[in-house]
This record gives C-alpha cells, structure tokens and sequence, in this order.
C-alpha cells in the first residue's frame, strides 16, 4: 500500500517568480526505503520541506497524499503527530532551548497524537538514554541547547537520534550521511535498519552509494531541475557513483527533445 | 504636608518654588552636609532644567512629556492605606528573605519583616540611618550619584527624604537577600523620589532585590536615585524588578562604586511602566574589578523604556560584561545606550557589552547604540547590537517535531531571555520572572 504518493508536484516560492519543484512524481509504499538522489540544486531538500510543511513554498499543482490522504492540508506539527519526520540537512541551532525539555515536549506530543501515555520523566530519561546510545550520540550533548555549539556530525546524529525518539512512520533523511565519520554512518545505518518495519517508509537523500550499501534501498530516485529524471535499483546508484550525473542530463535531454 | 504643583507655571518652575515654599521646613535634615546639597542641587537643577529630546542623552525620550502633569509632591510622611493582603500577592514565592516595604518611598515597619540579620548589618530605612548612623550616611551620600549633569539626579536631591538603606560592615555575609518592595498607593497623582544607599564593605557579601509596583490607577512619577558603594573584595547582587503598570512613569538611577577585587553586579528587568528609564552607572576606582550589567525588557502595549548604561573603568585590570535584552511586542518602544569609559592608563580592561533585540511588531521600536569612549590602548572591548524578528527557520524545526506553533514561538521568546535569565542567582525570583515571561508570551498567540 502507497506510504506516499506525490504527484506531478510543482512547487514555487511565495511572491517570487522561483519555480523549484516541476512535476515530482513519486510513490513510497510502506515498508519500502527509497533513496532520492541528484546534483546540488536540483530540489530534493525542497521536497523534503514541502513534505514537512515549510510554509515559504507554494505548491502551484499537483498533490501529495500520505497514506490515501490529502497531506497538504495539515501544519508541520499536524504531520509530526501523524508520523512524519524530516530529518534536516541543516539542523538549527537553537540556544537557550534545552534538549531535555525540548524532547520530552516533542516525544509527548506525538504520542499523545497516537493516543500512547505521557511518558513519566524518568521513562522520558531511559529512553532517551538507550536511544542515545543507539544512535552513537555522547548523552552529554542531550544535556545542552538544541545544536548550539554542536559540531556538524554531531547535529546529524542528533537528528538521527530524534528519528530514533520519536519513531515516525515516514522518516526523511537529508543528507544525514554527509559529514558523518565511518563508526555514525554505520550507526545511522544500523539505526535506519533496526526501525525499518512494514508499516514504515522512509525516504534517503544522499549525494553517496557508500550509505544505501548499508541500507539497501528498494529503488533509487534521481532528481534533475525538480523533476524525477531516473528511478531504478542499487545499480543505478552504483552507475551515478562512478558516471556522474552528465548522462543523465543528456538523457532527459534527449527525452525533452524527442 | 504636601505641595500641589501648579500647572500654570514652567515645570522646573513649579519644583523650585516648592522647595522654596517648604524651605527651612520639612526639607531641611538634620545633617548639614545633606542640607548643603539639597541647595547646590536645586541651583543646579534650576540651571539645568527637565531633560529635553535635544539633548544626545534624552533624545528618544520624551521624559517632560509625563512630568508636566499636575502631580502631588508630598514633602512629609503620608498616610497609605496598605494592608498586608495588598502587598501579599507581590511578594516572592518561596523566598525567604529580610523584609522592608515602602509605601510611596517611605518605609513601612508594619508591613516589614526584616528578620535576624547578621551581626552589625543594618537594614532600615535611610532617614532612620541618618540619625543612627551619621558618619555612614555622611560617608558614602552623595558620593556616587552626580547631580553636575543630571538634572533628576539633582532634583531627588534637592528633595531628598527617605528610602530604603543596607550597611553590610566588612567581611560579613548575609546568606538571605534583602528584599525592598516599593509600592506606591494613592488615589491622587503622586511624584515621588525616593532615595536609597546601600554600602557593601570588604570582603561581605549580600544580595539586594528591589520589586517596584503601583497599587493604584492615579498617575505617578517616581524619580528614584540609589546609591551603591562596594569594598575591596566585596560582592554585592543588586536586582531590580520594575512591574508598575501603565500609569508609573519613572526615571531610576542607580550610580555604583567599586573597589578593587569587588564584583557589583546590577540586573534590571522590566515587565511596564508608561515611560521608564534606568540610567545604571558603575564606577571600578579599583583594579581587578569585575562588573555585571544585565538587563531584561519585556515590552507591551504603549510602553516605552529606556535604559542608559555606563561603565566607567578607570583603574587597570578589570572586566565588565553587560548583556541587556528586549523583546517588544505591539507598540512598544525601547532604548539602549551603553557607554563604556576606559580612562587613560586602564590597561587590560576586558569590556563586554551586547544589545539583542526581538520586535515582534512592525509598530515596535527600538533605538540602540553602543558608545566606547577608550584611552588606553592595551584594551579588548567587544560591542554588539542585534535585531530582529523571531527566527522562522527555528519554529519550523519545532513544528516539525510536533511542537505547535504557539509553543514554539513561546519557546523561543524564553530560550531568547534565557541568558539574561540565568544570571537571576536567587532561584525563587528567577522561577517568578520566567513564570511571568511564560505567562506574558503565551498571551501573545493566544
Ligand atoms: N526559499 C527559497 N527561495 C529561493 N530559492 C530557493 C529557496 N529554496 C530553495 N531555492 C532554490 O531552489 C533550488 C533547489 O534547492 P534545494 O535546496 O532543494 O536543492 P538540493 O537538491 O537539496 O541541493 P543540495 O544537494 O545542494 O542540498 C536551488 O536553486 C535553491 O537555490
Ligand atoms: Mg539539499
């Protein structure tokens, strides 16, 4: 059954004359792991962000439907409840903003939405320990602001780490890999695989095949000026690792022209 | 006895014949030294007149905008009907500390529970001090608190009666803070101008909390001056909490010395007032000095406050840090100016100062500017202003975790307070002031 199912997606920025997104079409059954890859500037964190809610794009046409339903009608916080979860490329910063607390809010309401119990402060602090230690996160960095100070590595496994506390049913990785040394990249895998179940789906975006040998994905998108340029499996990825993305730019090319 | 201030009449006017009316009379202490001030500050108040937006110091507030009203000036004790029921809800949850309220500047002993304090620690109110403890009184008032270019200052002075005074002698500590609440009840419009000294000698150690309110709707001005005097080694906390509502204008000015190896540390919040401006002055006459100024304001409504910083090194050696946060809602409006004085031969001063600005409405305003005036060369100071909305990307990050949007934006107001926040040391006020924070902020996306 379709997790997603995005639809001749076109996506703009509000007031300006930007158009990103040109007809993304894009299905992700349940238990199934996509990777989306594709050159720098393509639009893939777009779509990650239309998928999470960011209200700076316009969706100018198309739709998106999360598990048969109409996802563009829901806020951000709305489509965290209903189990999605966009780990970000550039995780924020936020000072003066306790992980702890910040967690413990996050973790609840989402549960809450699941209709599971408010976790007691000391379940929250077990879990969030196990978790860390999962996910390869130093539990001293949970004792400090969301990000503030941390190095690039350590805010994506700090996202990772988040995927792993909340347990959505959608998880968006951007670029999670990037940045990561060889033991986070194992432990980001191992993670992404210890969740992997068939209610779930997740979506991969990644510049290297180094990671999806890890994690396996069912298919492989590529992304070229916001459209969906080539879909296949790992050899796909393997080609891309070791061609580049000429050819498949003459390839849509050739396409367009025909 | 009261003087009603005629209208008719230039405002400076109006000040001067009152004290000319009163001379000889209730203005006059029994100290000779007080006395021959309050005449040099009235002549000098006279010369100088009511601060006018033409002045670089003044020129975003409009002070004699909310002086030229029709105020009652009381030149002697009052009659205040203040119950302990009033003054109960704006005490401090949980915090055990030495008591003294003043009503409309005045120290009421009724509703004051000062306590055992430490051996030869005085707490009382500074006319009581005066007749104690005159060589104390005469020792440090008016020693740090210029009137030369300040007119208000010269104004409180020429006026002076009473207010609130701590004397902490060497070496002690007082493990309690002490608490001064100032609440001022009348139903008639009432200028006010307490005076306070607190004298902090080596080596002791206190902490002064001041909570300012207004039990009534009538219009007031209180022209407050304290003053601070900090020993070698010694280490004095010094709170102002400024809650008086909309009707409450004032200017306070609080002037502080240091001695070497002290730490003072002034920390200012602000939740209303009409017009408020806080002029906080330090002094370090003393090498290896470590000053604090901090400040907090959360602006609604029409309010408007203004706070004025100078940090005066004129010794080597020491560091200052200030850090003064607004976050301003509707049509507030706030001013920051932080001036940092390194005199010639302050050498190795490391001075720290930031102004970090929240405007939550295009109506909302402020106006910040940092000044260094540095003659010595030898010298790190960093100056920085910010200013902006709240940060969108931020509260998408917390949506996306399930965070609502009111939440994440009350979220982040806090986490922006936080670092002035936490320079709150006595725990139970911090609770207090971030319980307001929250409950204010949540107001705002309701
Ligand atoms: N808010 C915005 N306003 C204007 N242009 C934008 C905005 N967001 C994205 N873009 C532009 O849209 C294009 C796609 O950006 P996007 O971040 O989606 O690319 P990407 O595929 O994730 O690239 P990378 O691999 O470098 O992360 C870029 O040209 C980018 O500059
Ligand atoms: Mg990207």
């Amino acid at each position: 059954m379709p997790l997603l199912e995005v639809k001749n997606l076109h996506v703009g920025v509000e007031d300006e004359d930007i158009r990103i997104l040109n007809g993304v079409d894009l299905t992700l059954d349940t238990g199934q792991l996509h990777a989306l890859m594709g050159p720098n500037g393509s639009g893939k964190s777009t779509l990650a962000s239309v998928l999470a809610g960011r209200e700076e794009y316009e969706v100018l046409d198309g739709e998106i439907l999360y598990d048969g339903e109409d996802l563009l009608e829901l806020e951000p916080e709305e489509r965290a409840e209903e189990g999605i979860f966009l780990a970000f490329q550039y995780p924020v910063e936020l000072p003066g903003v306790s992980m702890t607390n910040f967690l413990k809010e996050s973790v609840n309401s989402v549960r809450e939405a699941r209709g599971q119990e408010e976790l007691s402060s000391a379940e929250f602090l077990k879990m969030m320990r196990e978790r860390a230690d999962m996910m390869g996160l130093d539990a001293d960095l949970t004792k400090r602001s969301v990000n503030e100070g941390f190095s690039g590595g350590e805010k994506k496994r700090n996202e990772i780490f988040q995927l792993a506390m909340l347990e959505p049913r959608l998880a968006i990785l951007d670029e999670t890999d990037s940045g990561l040394d060889i033991d986070a990249l194992k432990n980001v895998a191992d993670g992404v695989n210890k969740l992997r179940d068939d209610d779930r789906g997740f979506l991969v975006i990644t510049h290297y095949e180094r990671i999806l040998r890890y994690i396996e994905p069912e298919r492989v998108h590529v992304m070229l000026d916001g459209k969906i340029a080539q879909s296949g499996d790992m050899e796909l990825a393997d080609k891309l690792e070791d061609e580049g993305y000429e050819w498949v730019r003459e390839e849509a090319a050739a396409a367009a022209a025909a | 006895m009261t003087t009603a201030l005629d209208t008719d009449v230039r405002p400076e006017d109006r000040f001067i014949s009152a004290f000319e009316v009163n001379h000889g009379q209730a203005l006059n202490g029994t100290n000779a030294s007080i006395a021959q001030q309050r005449e040099d500050a009235i002549e000098r108040f006279s010369q100088l007149g009511i601060p006018t937006n033409d002045l670089e110091l003044w020129k975003y507030t409009n002070i004699s905008k909310v002086i030229d009203r029709p105020y009652t000036l009381p030149l002697g004790p009052r009659e205040a009907s203040v119950e302990e029921s009033d003054i109960a809800p704006l005490l401090v949850d949980d915090m055990d500390a030495h008591r003294v309220v003043l009503v409309n500047g005045r120290v009421d002993e009724s509703l004051s529970d000062i306590g055992e304090l430490p051996s030869g620690v005085v707490v009382s109110s500074l006319a009581q001090a005066g007749k104690d403890h005159p060589n104390l009184v005469e020792e440090h008032y008016g020693k740090y608190a210029d009137f030369e270019d300040e007119a208000l200052t010269a104004l409180n002075t020429a006026f002076v009666q009473d207010g609130a005074f701590v004397y902490v002698p060497s070496g002690t500590i007082v493990e309690k803070p002490i608490f001064f609440l100032h609440v001022t009840a009348s139903d008639e419009d009432l200028f006010l101008q307490p005076r306070h000294l607190f004298v902090v000698e080596d080596g002791a150690i206190a902490r002064i909390v001041e909570k300012q309110y207004s039990l009534t709707d009538a219009n007031t001005f209180t022209n407050t001056v304290g003053e601070v005097f900090v020993g070698e080694k010694g280490n004095l906390d010094h709170y102002l909490i400024q809650d008086e509502g909309p009707s409450a204008s004032q200017v306070h000015t609080r002037a502080a010395q240091q001695k070497e190896d002290s730490v003072y540390s002034t920390k200012t919040v602000t939740f209303s007032g009409e017009v408020v401006r806080n002029n906080a002055t330090i002094e370090a006459d003393g090498s290896f000095c470590e000053s604090n100024l901090f400040g907090l304001c959360i602006g609604q409504n029409e309010m408007h406050v203004d706070n004025h910083t100078r940090m005066d090194h004129v010794q080597p050696d020491c560091n200052s840090n200030e850090l003064y946060k607004h976050v301003l809602n509707d049509a507030s409006t706030a001013v920051f100016n932080g001036k940092v004085f390194v005199s010639r031969g302050s050498q190795r001063i490391d001075a720290y100062q930031q102004n970090d600005t929240i405007v939550l409405t295009k109506d909302a305003q402020i106006y910040t500017k940092p000044e260094l005036e540095i003659y010595a060369d030898d010298v790190v100071c960093s100056h920085g202003a910010t200013t902006g909305q709240m940060d969108e990307d931020a509260i998408f990050y917390l949506r996306s975790r399930g965070l609502s949007e009111r939440r994440a934006r009350i979220l982040m107001l806090q986490a922006f307070c936080e670092e002035v926040l936490e320079e709150l040391a006595v725990d139970p006020l911090r609770d207090e002031v971030t319980d307001q924070i929250r409950t204010r902020f949540g107001g705002y996306f309701d």
